[in-house]
């Protein structure tokens, strides 16, 4: 039986998981962790970008057997004890989604990001940032997100302030 | 949680629905109101939600919950594409309301056509059909907490006045917040919506502000929103496949061996109803996980009968379009003034011949429906833009009531006019009929991609007239389309008689040919307009050039006088509104500066979907073809702006789309089948290559209109026409990557 970490948790695997089937599969048909998205199935898209020992990866393109003893975080995971992380907050703030479908991998790529440089140059965002397609073309708004988490300001963040509606 | 909710949703159906909703029009009456677009509204209705359903109290109409701890429930009707309308719907209901936005909560609505008409998202029509419709469920809730604390204080409703969900009465300094009214304001008549009224725009608090979207904690939380994130109970996982040519019968498929797979629970071939918006013939494999069933069709052998299947071939059609641009057209689309008479005295003529491919959709959230027939009734999830339409055709496909259809809509990973049709939703019907459980078909990227609703490919023969001052006298258009009937061009290949700039010349002609097609083509962002304006404002660019004349100035000139073309049509170009908007992009971007060399920057104007939109691209261009696209500015006029927010995202996200189709999209089609498959084959623009778009509006008295659309048509010429500017380089033949460009 397969043991995956997953956000911090022990999670088991039922026996008829076929041990070839990608991550994302795992994740989102035998975990409900439904964040990671189907978009191509071959790596090209980042929709189903999840973090493998604090790196970014693309979850479909990775069989769950070579994952079982490692550190895997979902979006799921990304918030510290259902705390927001300043990236989220500010993918919330800026309004970046559109649809909203690529951005649980635009956002593990973009915390990977920040991890390793916390103030990254618009090239280190160009770099770390294109292997993640948004269909609608969010891109200035992801960039300007990023950048706001640093402490950069933005023209779009100096704009008046976004209202938020109740939750 | 999505589906603890839809649980609950579909245990409330039925039965008590019926009897609260008969008890509450007797009530309160049923209010038809012929709204814009016709829409007959019950705002005597309550919403068909759990929410409603838990509680009688605060109730105002079918969008509108208030609750005793002073929060707002809106219902948004229609569906959530990333254009931004869950968000928008509910500022429009809020600002009449005058709620308190930070506890105004947005609720998907049931689809529901009793209460809610046709729930559609589609040509940018969402906000002009709904604007005075929501408005007033919004006028008519807030007129009923009015009167009832009116009727509280025993003072005219008149000397109440309402300001973040509460009434307060000015004279004696009272104040009730609107959760004290709710119950008590649920009781009240209905007021006509007809005669509530109507804030002044100048009094908007909400409108025309920056409101970020009320689904992106979930959406940044990673939440189950979409449709491929559905899970119920038991359900197992589908995929379909279909002959790789449209039309294709199976003859034979090793359905026995499929069955005998890990995990593959069932295997068999649905015959369809031969309607390609519908059901067309297949295989569907059933089976315990989205993998499993992937696996499963990849070791799928078919044998298809192609007899009556698409022979369609893209390279030839092109060749035969060449052939035909030398022809005059087989139809006239309109013929303005005397053509020939003005090419005769034309000082100069000019040529060109435009074309742009095929292009697919690619949705990033594939084609995707979860089905469950039980108890009679065929229940569905789907991310469509089209629902009402998809429950109507479910029923008709199954021979069901259509009450015996419930379709719950999904927020829809991207929509850009594929999910207009609904062909995933009746395959995942068809196949849940034949399935004891739940059941959601998973189309692979690879299944998107070849069986789209395509946006046509066309091809346009142009001439143009210039006289001695170079001003533009006659204009001549040969469009060559497809048809799949003989008749009519197929979605997309309509070119209007009145399209710019046919309805501001004296002499004008426009002729249109057609091509036999099987494959099926459909709604793409801004159906004809993106491919007729970057073909005719490409041609008007040289034209100016040819005429020796400023593109910015020839192309004011040709508008004319600020005039409306049909006085009161908001379907018709208002020159002034084009005139100032092509003003302001030019301005924005610094029109006429000093470019170094190698640089340049391109105008282009389009008229659609009720939008005047211009853009201005500045590029430059390395002795390697390389393009970089330095900025896109964009000014649009839609009348005032309901979500400054999401209009500005809008128009961002169109002009890159617009870049991405033109620099690297082209679908080809051989033997009836398509060639590009996935990402590595049709590129999407990436951040590393996306410019910054600079967006302006000007809030125009004139009502409000969509944005989905308006701005992608213009990009492309644009951006062509700056790239002429740098190189000298006229680009008539889309995408640029076939012209050695990359960016």
């Amino acid at each position: 039986m397969l043991q995956l970490q997953v956000n911090g948790q022990t999670r088991q695997l039922d026996d008829d998981v076929d041990p070839k089937t990608p991550l994302l599969w795992v994740l989102r048909d035998h975990l409900a962790l439904d964040g990671a998205k189907y978009g191509c199935g071959i790596g090209q898209c980042g929709a189903c970008t999840v973090h493998l020992n604090g790196k970014a990866v693309r979850s479909c393109q990775i069989p769950v057997q070579a994952v079982a003893s490692q550190k895997i975080t979902t979006i799921e995971g990304l918030a510290n004890d259902g705390q927001l992380t300043r990236l989220q907050q500010a993918w919330i703030d800026l309004d970046v989604a559109q649809c909203g479908y690529c951005q649980t991998g635009q956002l593990m790529s973009a915390a990977a990001l920040l991890a390793g440089k916390p103030h990254p140059t618009d090239a280190d965002i160009d770099q770390a940032m294109s292997g993640n397609l948004c269909r609608c073309a969010t891109y200035n708004r992801i960039r300007a997100a990023i950048h706001s988490v640093t402490g950069r300001i933005t023209a779009e963040a100096g704009k008046e302030p976004i209202h938020v509606a109740g939750d | 949680m999505l589906q603890a909710i839809e649980a609950r949703s579909h245990a409330m159906r039925g039965k008590s629905l019926e009897q609260t909703d008969s008890a509450t029009l007797g009530r309160r009456g049923f209010l038809k109101m012929a709204g814009a677009g016709g829409l007959a509204l019950a705002f005597g209705l309550r919403p068909n939600s759990a929410i409603a359903a838990a509680s009688d109290a605060g109730t105002l109409n079918a969008y509108v919950i208030v609750a005793p701890d002073n929060s707002v429930t809106i219902f948004g009707t229609n569906p959530e594409i990333g254009q931004g309308i869950k968000t928008a719907f509910a500022m429009i209901i809020a600002e009449e309301l005058d709620a308190d936005w930070s506890r105004v909560k947005v609720e998907t609505a049931a689809v529901d056509p009793k209460r809610y008409g046709n729930q559609s998202s589609g040509g940018s029509m969402s906000i002009p059909r709904n604007w005075d419709t929501l408005r007033r469920a919004g006028a008519t809730a807030r007129a009923m907490l009015v009167a009832a604390a009116a009727e509280e204080w025993k003072v005219p409703a008149t000397e109440c006045s309402t300001d973040k969900s509460s009434v307060i009465h000015a004279a004696t300094g009272r104040k009730f917040s609107y959760g004290d009214l709710a119950i008590k304001a649920s009781r009240q008549a209905v007021p006509d919506a007809s005669t509530v009224p109507l804030k002044s725009r100048q009094d908007y608090k909400l409108l025309g502000s920056r409101v970020t979207g009320v689904d992106n904690l979930q959406v940044v939380t990673g939440k189950p929103l979409f449709g491929i994130d559905v899970r119920l109970p038991g359900m197992l996982y589908a995929n379909y496949t279909k002959c790789p040519a449209v039309g294709g019968k199976v003859s034979s498929a090793n359905l026995d061996e499929i069955k005998t797979l890990p995990g593959v629970k069932d295997a068999f071939v649905l015959d369809g109803n031969g309607r390609q918006e519908e059901v067309m013939p297949g295989v569907a494999v059933i089976a315990t996980s989205t993998w499993r069933a992937f696996n499963a069709k990849k070791a799928l052998k078919i044998n298809w009968d192609e007899s009556q299947a698409s022979k369609d071939d893209s390279t030839k059609a092109s060749a035969k379009a060449r052939e035909l641009a030398k022809e005059p057209g087989d139809h006239v689309i309109a013929n303005v003034g005397d053509v020939d008479r003005a090419f005769g005295k034309a000082a100069k003529t000019v040529d060109a011949f435009y074309e742009y491919p095929f292009l697919c959709h690619v949705t990033l959230e594939p084609m995707n429906t979860t089905a469950w027939f039980h108890d009679g009734t065929m229940e569905i999830w789907s991310p469509s833009q089209s629902p009402t339409r998809g429950l109507t055709q479910v029923a008709a496909l199954l021979n069901l009531p259509e009450d015996k259809v419930v379709v719950h809509q999904t927020r829809v990973g991207g929509g850009f006019g594929r999910r207009g049709t609904n062909d995933f939703i009746c395959e995942a019907a068809a196949i849940a009929m034949k399935v004891k459980a739940p059941v959601k078909l998973t189309w692979m990227r690879e299944d998107d991609m070849a069986h789209d609703f395509h946006r046509v490919a066309g091809f346009h023969a142009f001439k143009g007239a210039l006289d001695a001052d170079g001003k533009l006298t006659a204009w001549q258009d040969h469009l060559i389309t497809f048809t799949a009937d003989g008749k009519q061009p197929v979605h997309g290949g309509n070119l209007p008689a009145a399209e710019f700039p046919v309805n501001v010349l004296a002499n004008a002609r426009t002729t249109q040919s057609m091509m036999p097609l099987m494959i099926p083509c459909g709604s793409w962002r801004a159906p004809g307009s993106n491919g007729f304006a970057y073909a005719i404002e490409g041609f008007i660019h040289e034209l100016a050039v040819a005429a020796g004349r400023d593109h910015l100035e020839f192309r004011l000139e040709m508008l004319g006088d600020p005039r409306w073309l049909k006085p009161g049509d908001p379907a018709s170009l208002h020159t002034g509104r084009a005139a100032a908007v092509i003003k302001l992009a030019a301005e924005k971007a610094g029109w006429g500066k000093a470019m170094p060399k190698g640089s340049g920057m391109g105008l282009a104007f389009h008229f659609c979907h009720l939008g005047h939109v211009a853009e201005v691209a500045e590029v430059s261009v390395d002795e390697k073809k390389k393009l970089t696209v330095h900025r896109i500015t964009v000014a649009a006029d839609v009348g005032p702006v309901i979500n400054l927010s999401g209009a500005e995202a809008q128009c961002q996200g169109a002009a890159l789309d617009g870049l991405s189709t033109m620099m690297g999209h082209q679908i080809d089609i051989e033997q009836g089948r398509i060639k590009q498959l996935n990402f590595a084959d049709y590129p999407l623009l990436r951040m590393r290559s996306a410019p910054a778009v600079d967006v302006h509006f000007i809030q125009s008295e004139f009502s409000p209109t969509g944005l989905g659309e308006p701005a992608l048509p213009p990009v492309a010429a644009a951006v062509c026409n700056a790239i002429f500017a740098a190189t000298g380089d006229r680009i008539r033949k889309l995408p640029l990557s076939k012209s050695g460009y990359s960016i």
